[in-house]
């Protein structure tokens, strides 16, 4: 799993969570609430797929690693399984 | 003291068989069922009434996807009654207008669906979705319009059962006259068939619907009738007070004239034709009138056994003085029970007979039950009247709730 393949994972996972958003242009470096209309039960929705769809668990503490799409990939690369 | 006038002045709705009053009259009076069969969790296939309506016409899809249906159904019937009615909400004081609307039950859809979902990750409630809960509030069919629409004004349920269209209606009426609102965005919904357990409930009842053609599947009076087609739908109106309604130049639909609403309290399931007969009288008394005020009844009747020939008993016996009987149909072979929403849109297909003069029938009867062989029925043909100026219309429900609502032609 690369940075660039967990960015991916993350827009897939945005993409569902906010339908009407237009994520072609967004800026890994910009915080998500600055660039997109989510809010904090969207950041919850996030938390929830992560744990559904990858097995991955982010403690409340943690949530400020969900910022912007940079820091999400710096923060979850390492919890994805690496292959054998 | 001098009743203050309460007028109807837009209408909202979505039915099996119709998404705007024009489609949905339409259809009734040309036979158009909307029954078709869906697939239900555990279940497998059964008769059901399902709408067509646009979700995405007056929601985003973030919203469509947090809500539920029957908010999304809520929100595009309120919608379509403000369009209807030529009411600019942005230039209403906002908190003078109350939304209330009927509901058989909340809930079950969303519980259910969330049940199934930790299902699928061995029962961890972890996986239980932080939407649950304003998924499942009871109010969340009108608070969803109140977000919608920016209406910072009383938005609630109002949990009637079956009953539950007309008594939001007549909740509202009240509402205007106590001087609590300025307007209302009154009526019923239902997302009923999304839930499994309600159609588990009724089979085990032995009240739910088969036939191997849907759309015969609901058949109201017919001798060979089995049992309820559940099915969603909505239809919310705007009602006001009469001077507000002509102050601004309203079209008028009708007036409410009268309306009761009762109490069994004999069964948690069996109607009582009693009680029912009492509650049209007091209705009818209500809006001071007699029976032989009453051109037309919209009956409850669901196509169960017994249920039916119960309605049919309590009708016989308000209006067995009558000199000619007042003209009788029913809603549900079109469209199935639709449960919250069901007085308030069978009111709605019924109230262009004002105009049109035209009474449109129940169908699928192929065979009618001598029991529910009542003078003034209306069979598989609409009929053409001389006169229909007062609509009577039914709505019961479970543990033995009854509510009959009046609605008079306008006459300045």
């Amino acid at each position: 799993m690369t940075k660039e393949d967990c960015q991916k994972l993350v827009i897939d996972i945005i993409a569902d969570i906010a339908p009407d958003e237009d994520l072609s242009a967004i800026k890994p470096e910009i915080r998500l609430r600055d660039q997109l209309q989510l809010d904090s039960m969207d950041f919850l929705d996030i938390v929830m797929e992560l744990r559904k769809r990858h097995g991955i668990e982010v403690p409340e503490a943690d949530y400020s690693h969900l910022a912007s799409l940079e820091s999400c990939a710096e923060y979850l690369t390492p919890k994805f399984p690496t292959k054998a | 003291m001098k009743q203050i006038r309460i007028v109807i002045t837009g209408i909202g709705l979505t039915a099996p068989n119709g998404n705007s009053l024009a489609e949905f009259r339409q259809n009734l009076l040309t036979g158009v069922s909307g029954i078709t069969t869906i697939e239900v969790r555990y279940m497998g296939r059964h008769p059901a009434g399902m709408c067509t309506f646009d979700p995405l016409k007056y929601q985003k899809k973030k919203d469509v996807r947090i809500g539920t249906r029957v908010g999304g159904i809520s929100i595009y019937c309120a919608r379509e009654a403000l369009a209807d009615s030529g009411v600019d909400l942005a230039t209403r004081d906002k908190s003078r207008v109350g939304i209330y609307l009927g509901v058989t039950e909340h809930g079950n859809v969303e519980t259910e669906n969330e049940v199934y979902n930790i299902s699928q990750f061995k029962y961890d409630t972890k996986f239980w979705s932080h939407h649950h809960n304003p998924r499942t509030v009871a109010n969340n069919a009108a608070g969803e319009v109140s977000l919608n629409l920016g209406i910072t004004g009383p938005a609630y349920t109002i949990g009637a059962a079956c009953a539950a269209g007309n008594v939001g209606l007549i909740h509202a009426a009240q509402m205007l006259r106590l001087g609590e609102v300025d307007l209302a965005l009154a009526g019923g919904v239902s997302e009923s068939p999304q839930t499994f357990g309600i159609f588990a409930g009724f089979k085990s009842q032995n009240a739910l619907a088969a036939h191997e053609d849907p759309k015969k599947a609901s058949r109201p009076f017919d001798e060979a009738r089995n049992g309820i087609v559940i099915s969603e739908g909505g239809c919310i109106y705007t009602i006001e007070r009469l001077e507000d309604a002509q102050a601004r130049g309203a079209k008028i639909y009708g007036e409410i004239a009268g309306y009761h609403v009762n109490s069994d309290a004999t069964d948690y399931v069996l109607p009582n034709p009693e009680r029912q007969a009492e509650c049209v009288r007091k209705a009818i008394a209500n809006a001071g009138m007699t029976i032989e005020d009453i051109d037309l009844i919209n009956t409850h009747a669901t196509s169960t056994p017994q249920g039916d020939i119960q309605e049919c008993v309590a009708i016989a016996e308000v209006f067995k003085g009558r000199s000619s009987p007042p003209h009788i149909n029913n809603t549900k072979g079109f469209i199935g029970h639709t449960m919250g929403a069901a007085g308030a849109l069978e009111l709605a297909g019924n109230l262009p007979s004002f105009d049109d003069l035209i009474i449109h029938p129940t169908i699928n009867v192929d065979n009618l039950d001598h029991q529910c062989n009542i003078p003034g029925l209306v069979i598989n043909q609409p009929k053409k009247a001389a006169r229909v100026d007062v609509i009577l219309n039914n709505s019961f429900g479970m543990l033995g709730i009854n509510s009959t609502l009046i609605i008079k032609r306008f006459v300045a």
